[in-house]
C-alpha cells in the first residue's frame, strides 16, 4: 500500500460567478491502494471542497461521462488509477465542449446534436409487425454492427483532434463511427448518395487528416483507423458518381 | 413572486432509462407531446451498465428449445418466491417476444443462432439447428429452466438504451438532461407535474403536465456498497413517496449480488465462479464448501451472499480500509483462459483496481444490487393514491419480481412496461385535460426555492450532508443487509430516525451557487433517508424469510401470515412510515417449492 501524498492542481471555473476568474487550485490527498480519479475526486469534495464540479455516473468505464484531461491527456477519468501517475496530477476540462463547471462539460448536447446531423437511426419504409418473427440476420453481420456501436460518446477522440479543435461542425471521428455503424446495418435503407449528404464534405469525412490522434485517445479501443477508412472509401466511390 | 421557467406538456417523463424512453415513444406515437427529464444525458442512464441480458422465451438456441411464455411465468414466479402479482407475470411474459422483436427492427444488434455442434464446458455436446440460424440466440442465467437471455455481445444495456434514445431522437422527443426533479405537485387528489432544479445552472423550473411518469430507477445508493451507478438514489420514489399519498410497495425487497470488486464495488459476473473460480477468506482457506457441500461456490446468489457474510461475522474477512472482503481465485484457470473467456473482468480488474487476475485475487463482497420494491402501481401502471400520477421500470412495484428478480428479468421489464404501461398513459393523457390552479404551483415552487434557501443561509442548522449520508449507508450496509435480526433492524431504524431528523438540519460548507454540487445531495438526502426507514421499518415487521429477506430470527417462508405486499405511506410530519398491507394476486401457480435455496427440499444433500 502506498505513502504518497498526491497534489491534485485542478481548474476552477463557475459560471454562475463570472466575477471570479478561472484559476487553478490545488488539493492534497493521501492515497489509497487501487485509488482511481474517481475515489480521489469524490474524496475531494466530500472532505475538503464539496463546491468541486464533475461528472461520473457509472464509475466503470460504461457510460462515458467522466472523460478530462488528465496531465493534459483526455481520459476516462473513472478508469484511471492514480499509482500510475506522479504526485503531481494537473486535470483540467476536456476541450471543445460547453463548460458546465470547473471539470463538467456539456458532451450530452454536442452528442445529440451529433445524432441528429447524421440521423443516426435505422431508417426503414418497413413497419414493424408483431405477429411474424423477427428477420434473420447472420451472427457476423450483428458483430459487425457492435464493433462500431461500442463507442460510449466520451468526447476522447473529439477533445485530442486537431480538426475538431478549430472546426467547430466537424463530425470527428465518434462522428464517422456513427456513420459506419449504420452503413454496415442491412436493416438501414439508405444508398450512398443520402451518406454523402451527411459526411462528404469538409466537416465529415474529407475534414480528417488522419493523424489518428483519436484511436490513441479512444478508451473504448474502437479500431477509428479502420473505420474512417471505410467510410472515407465509401464516400470517394459516391462522390464519383455525382 | 415566480422566479423559474414554466414548461408545459401532455407527459411529463421523469427518468431518461430504458423505462422512460421506451413510454415516452409510446405517447409520441399517439400524437402526444411529452417533455423527458434526466439527471444526465439519456445515454448515460444506468440502463446502459447492463451488460448480461434480457429474457425473452424465443427458443431458438440448441439449449432453449421447448421453451415458452409458460416456463418463463413458472421461472419468475418461483423467482420471486410467490411474491409478484402472477397476472402482472403472465401480462409480461407474454409481450417479451413481441418487446425484443420490436427492438430488433429498430436496430438492436442482438446476438444471433449459428447453426451447428458446440460442446459446453461441462462436455456435454449440443447442436444448434439449421432452420434457426440466424434468429435471435439466447445465454444462460440463474433460476431459468432454459437457455432464454438474449444479448448483444457483452453491452446489451448499451445496445437498448442507444437503440430507443436513438428512436427518440428520430421522433423529435423533448429531453431536458441534467434536470433533477425535486418534488411533484399536485392537489391531494390529481398530479399536475414537477418541480425541477436544472443541473447546469441551479435555477427552478416547473413542469405542468396531463400524466406524470416516474422512471427513475433504482435506489442502490443508499447502501454504502452498490453496484449501480452513482445516480441511483431512488430520488424518483422519494418524490412519490412525499406525496404523503403514493404508497410504495415491498420496499424491504433488496436483491444482493455475491461479487461486487473492492472498493469501487463494479460487478464482477458470476462466470468467474460459472467457469470455476471460487472465494478464499484471510487465511485463503476456501470456505464455501464447509457452508454448501453441494452446490460449493454455485448456489444462488442469494445463499452465496449469506454464506459470506456469516463467515465475516467469524472473524474471516480480509480487513482492508474499505472494510472487511473475501477473496475471489481465478488464478487457476490460466492466462489463456482468463484473457478469452474472462477478458471483460479481467479488465475491469486491471483498470479499477490494478491488479492481475492471472496473478492476483480478486477483492470481492457481496453488494446491493437491484430494488425490486418503489412506486406502487396497479397492472395498468396507475399509481396508487393520485391520479395523473404513473411509474416504470426499476422505480415501480408493477410486481414482476416479487422478493427476488431473475437475472436478465429487468431490462425485459423495462421495455415491455414501456409498451404496456406508455399506452395506457397515452389513453389516460389523450382523454385527460390540463386544470390547475396557478396557487399550487406557486406554493409548491416556493416551497423548493425555501428549502434551497434554507440550506445556503444554514438557518436551519450546520449538519454536514456527506457526514449525514455516510451514515445512513452503514447502517443499511451493517444492519439491513442480506441477513436480518429482529433487534439488528430496530438498531437501524433507531438510528435512521435520528439521522432523519439531523437531515432536517443541513447546512452548506460551500456557497451553494450555481449548479452546486453540494445542494444538489442536500436536496437529495432526506428523501434517501425516508427510503432507508421505508426499507428497515418494512423488514422489521415482516418476520418471516422470503426471496431476498432474510430473517434469521424466522428463518422460514410464511404464507399464512405474509404471502401479502408491503405499502408503505408517509404521512406529513410522520416520523416512521405508516405500512399497510394488500394480498398478492395468485392466479395460475399455488405457493410451493422454489427448488433451490435453504429452505427447498430439493436442494438439501
Ligand atoms: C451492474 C448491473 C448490471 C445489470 N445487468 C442486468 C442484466 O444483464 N439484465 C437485466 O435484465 N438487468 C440488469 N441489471 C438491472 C437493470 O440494468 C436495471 O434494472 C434497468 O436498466 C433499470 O432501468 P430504468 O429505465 O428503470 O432506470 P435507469 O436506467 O436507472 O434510468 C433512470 C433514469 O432516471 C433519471 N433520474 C433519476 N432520478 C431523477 C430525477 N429526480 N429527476 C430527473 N431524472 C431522474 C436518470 O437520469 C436516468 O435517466 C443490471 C444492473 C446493474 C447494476
Ligand atoms: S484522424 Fe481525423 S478524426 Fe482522428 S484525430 Fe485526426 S483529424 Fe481528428
Ligand atoms: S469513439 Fe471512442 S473516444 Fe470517441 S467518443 Fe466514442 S468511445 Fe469516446
Ligand atoms: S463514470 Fe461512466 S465512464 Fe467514467
Amino acid at each position: 500500500m502506498s505513502n504518497r501524498t498526491l497534489t491534485f492542481s485542478v481548474f476552477r471555473y463557475n459560471p454562475a460567478t463570472p466575477e471570479i476568474k478561472p484559476c487553478m487550485q490545488s488539493y492534497q490527498l493521501k492515497e489509497a491502494g487501487g485509488m482511481t480519479m474517481f475515489v480521489a475526486l469524490t474524496k475531494i469534495r466530500e472532505e475538503q471542497d464539496p463546491s468541486l464540479m464533475f461528472d461520473f455516473v457509472c464509475r466503470a468505464s460504461i457510460c462515458g461521462s467522466c472523460a478530462m484531461l488528465i496531465n493534459g491527456k483526455p481520459r476516462l477519468a473513472c478508469k484511471t488509477l492514480t499509482r500510475d501517475y506522479g504526485t503531481k496530477i494537473t486535470l483540467m476540462p476536456l476541450p471543445v465542449f460547453k463548460l458546465i463547471g470547473d471539470l463538467s462539460v456539456d458532451t450530452g448536447t454536442w452528442f445529440r446534436r451529433l445524432s441528429v446531423k447524421t440521423r443516426a437511426w435505422v431508417h426503414t419504409k418497413k413497419e414493424f409487425d408483431p405477429t411474424v418473427l423477427e428477420e434473420r440476420m447472420d451472427n457476423a453481420t450483428a458483430l459487425e454492427i457492435y464493433e462500431p456501436e461500442r463507442c460510449i460518446e466520451c468526447g476522447c477522440c473529439i477533445a485530442g483532434c486537431a480538426t475538431a479543435n478549430i472546426r467547430e461542425d466537424f463530425l470527428g471521428a465518434a462522428g464517422l463511427n456513427r456513420v459506419a455503424r449504420f452503413m454496415v446495418d442491412p436493416r438501414d435503407e439508405r444508398s450512398e448518395q443520402e451518406y454523402f449528404e451527411i459526411v462528404g464534405s469538409d466537416e465529415g469525412v474529407f475534414g480528417c487528416y488522419g493523424l489518428m490522434a483519436c484511436e490513441d485517445n479512444c478508451p473504448t479501443k474502437l479500431p477509428l483507423q479502420y473505420q474512417l477508412a471505410f467510410v472515407r472509401r465509401k464516400m470517394a466511390v459516391a462522390g464519383l458518381k455525382r | 413572486m415566480s422566479n423559474y421557467q414554466t414548461h408545459i406538456t401532455d407527459v411529463l417523463i421523469i427518468g431518461a432509462g430504458l423505462a422512460g424512453e421506451r413510454a415516452a415513444i409510446e405517447a409520441s406515437s399517439h400524437g402526444l407531446d411529452s417533455i423527458i427529464l434526466s439527471l444526465v444525458p439519456p445515454r448515460r442512464s444506468h440502463s446502459t451498465a447492463a451488460q448480461g441480458g434480457m429474457q425473452a422465451s424465443l427458443a431458438n438456441c440448441a439449449m432453449g428449445k421447448g421453451d415458452s411464455t409458460d416456463i418463463h411465468f413458472a421461472d419468475t414466479v418461483k423467482g420471486s418466491d410467490w411474491g409478484c402479482e402472477q397476472d402482472v407475470a403472465r401480462l409480461f411474459c407474454e409481450t417479451v417476444p413481441i418487446a425484443v422483436r420490436q427492438m430488433a427492427y429498430w436496430g438492436v444488434p442482438w446476438s444471433r443462432v449459428v447453426a451447428g455442434k458446440k460442446t459446453l464446458p461441462n462436455g456435454q455436446e449440443i447442436e444448434d439447428t439449421k432452420d434457426k440460424e440466424g434468429l435471435i440466440t439466447g445465454r444462460n442465467f440463474g433460476g431459468t429452466a432454459k437457455w432464454r437471455t438474449c444479448y448483444t455481445a457483452d453491452g446489451t444495456g448499451h445496445t437498448m438504451q442507444y437503440t430507443i434514445d436513438s428512436i427518440v431522437i428520430s421522433l423529435g422527443i423533448t429531453v431536458h438532461d441534467r434536470m433533477e426533479a425535486i418534488s411533484l405537485i399536485h392537489d391531494g387528489e390529481k398530479c399536475l407535474g414537477a418541480v425541477a432544479r436544472c443541473l447546469r445552472t441551479g435555477k427552478l423550473n416547473v413542469y405542468i403536465a396531463k400524466a406524470t411518469v416516474i422512471a427513475t430507477g433504482g435506489y442502490g445508493r443508499l447502501y454504502d456498497a452498490s453496484t449501480n451507478a452513482i445516480i441511483c438514489e431512488g430520488t424518483g420514489m422519494a418524490l412519490a413517496l412525499d406525496t404523503g399519498q403514493v404508497p410504495l410497495g415491498n420496499m424491504e425487497a433488496v436483491q444482493f449480488h455475491p461479487t461486487g470488486m473492492v472498493p469501487v464495488w463494479i460487478l464482477i459476473t458470476e462466470g468467474a465462479r460459472g467457469d470455476g473460480g471460487y472465494l478464499l477468506d484471510k487465511n485463503q482457506h476456501r470456505f464455501m464448501p464447509d457452508y454448501e457441500p453441494v452446490k460449493k461456490d454455485l448456489a444462488s446468489r442469494d445463499v452465496v451472499s449469506r454464506r459470506m457474510i456469516e463467515h465475516f461475522r467469524k472473524g474471516f474477512g480480509v480487513d482492508s480500509p474499505y472494510g472487511p472482503h473475501m477473496w475471489l481465485d481465478i488464478r487457476h484457470l490460466g492466462a489463456k483462459h482468463i484473457d478469452t473467456n474472462l477478458r471483460e473482468i479481467a479488465n475491469i480488474c486491471r483498470n479499477f483496481a490494478g491488479i492481475d487476475p492471472i496473478k492476483d485475487l480478486i477483492p470481492v463482497r457481496p453488494t446491493q444490487h437491484y430494488s425490486m420494491g418503489g412506486v406502487r402501481i396497479n397492472s395498468e401502471g396507475f399509481a396508487y393514491g393520485l391520479k395523473g400520477l404513473f411509474a416504470v421500470g426499476e422505480a415501480s412495484c408493477w410486481d414482476l419480481h416479487g422478493f427476488n428478480r431473475l437475472g436478465g428479468n429487468s431490462l425485459a421489464e423495462t421495455v415491455v412496461m414501456g409498451m404496456i404501461v406508455g399506452k395506457k398513459i397515452a389513453e389516460y393523457a389523450l382523454g385527460a385535460t390540463l386544470e390547475y390552479t396557478s396557487d399550487v404551483v406557486e406554493d409548491a415552487a416556493k416551497q423548493q426555492q425555501e428549502r434551497i434557501d434554507g440550506l445556503i443561509s444554514g438557518r436551519h442548522g450546520r449538519e454536514d450532508v456527506f457526514q449525514v449520508r455516510r451514515e445512513m449507508e452503514e447502517t443499511l450496509m451493517d444492519y439491513v443487509g442480506i441477513f436480518r435480526t429482529g433487534p439488528a433492524l430496530q438498531t437501524a431504524v433507531d438510528k435512521l430516525q435520528v439521522l432523519h431528523e439531523r437531515a432536517q438540519h443541513l447546512g452548506l460548507r460551500s456557497s451553494g451557487v450555481g449548479a452546486n454540487p453540494e445542494v444538489t445531495a442536500a436536496l437529495r438526502l432526506p428523501g434517501m433517508i425516508r427510503l432507508a426507514l421505508c426499507i428497515s421499518y418494512g423488514a422489521l415487521q415482516r418476520t418471516e424469510s422470503r426471496g431476498s429477506h432474510a430473517r434469521e430470527d424466522f428463518p422460514k417462508r410464511d404464507d399464512a401470515n405474509w404471502l401479502k405486499r408491503t405499502l408503505a405511506y408517509w404521512p406529513e410530519g410522520a416520523v416512521l412510515p405508516e405500512l399497510k398491507y394488500e394480498p398478492v394476486t395468485i392466479t395460475e401457480l399455488p405457493p410451493g417449492d422454489r427448488g433451490y435455496g435453504e429452505s427447498s427440499a430439493s436442494s438439501k444433500k
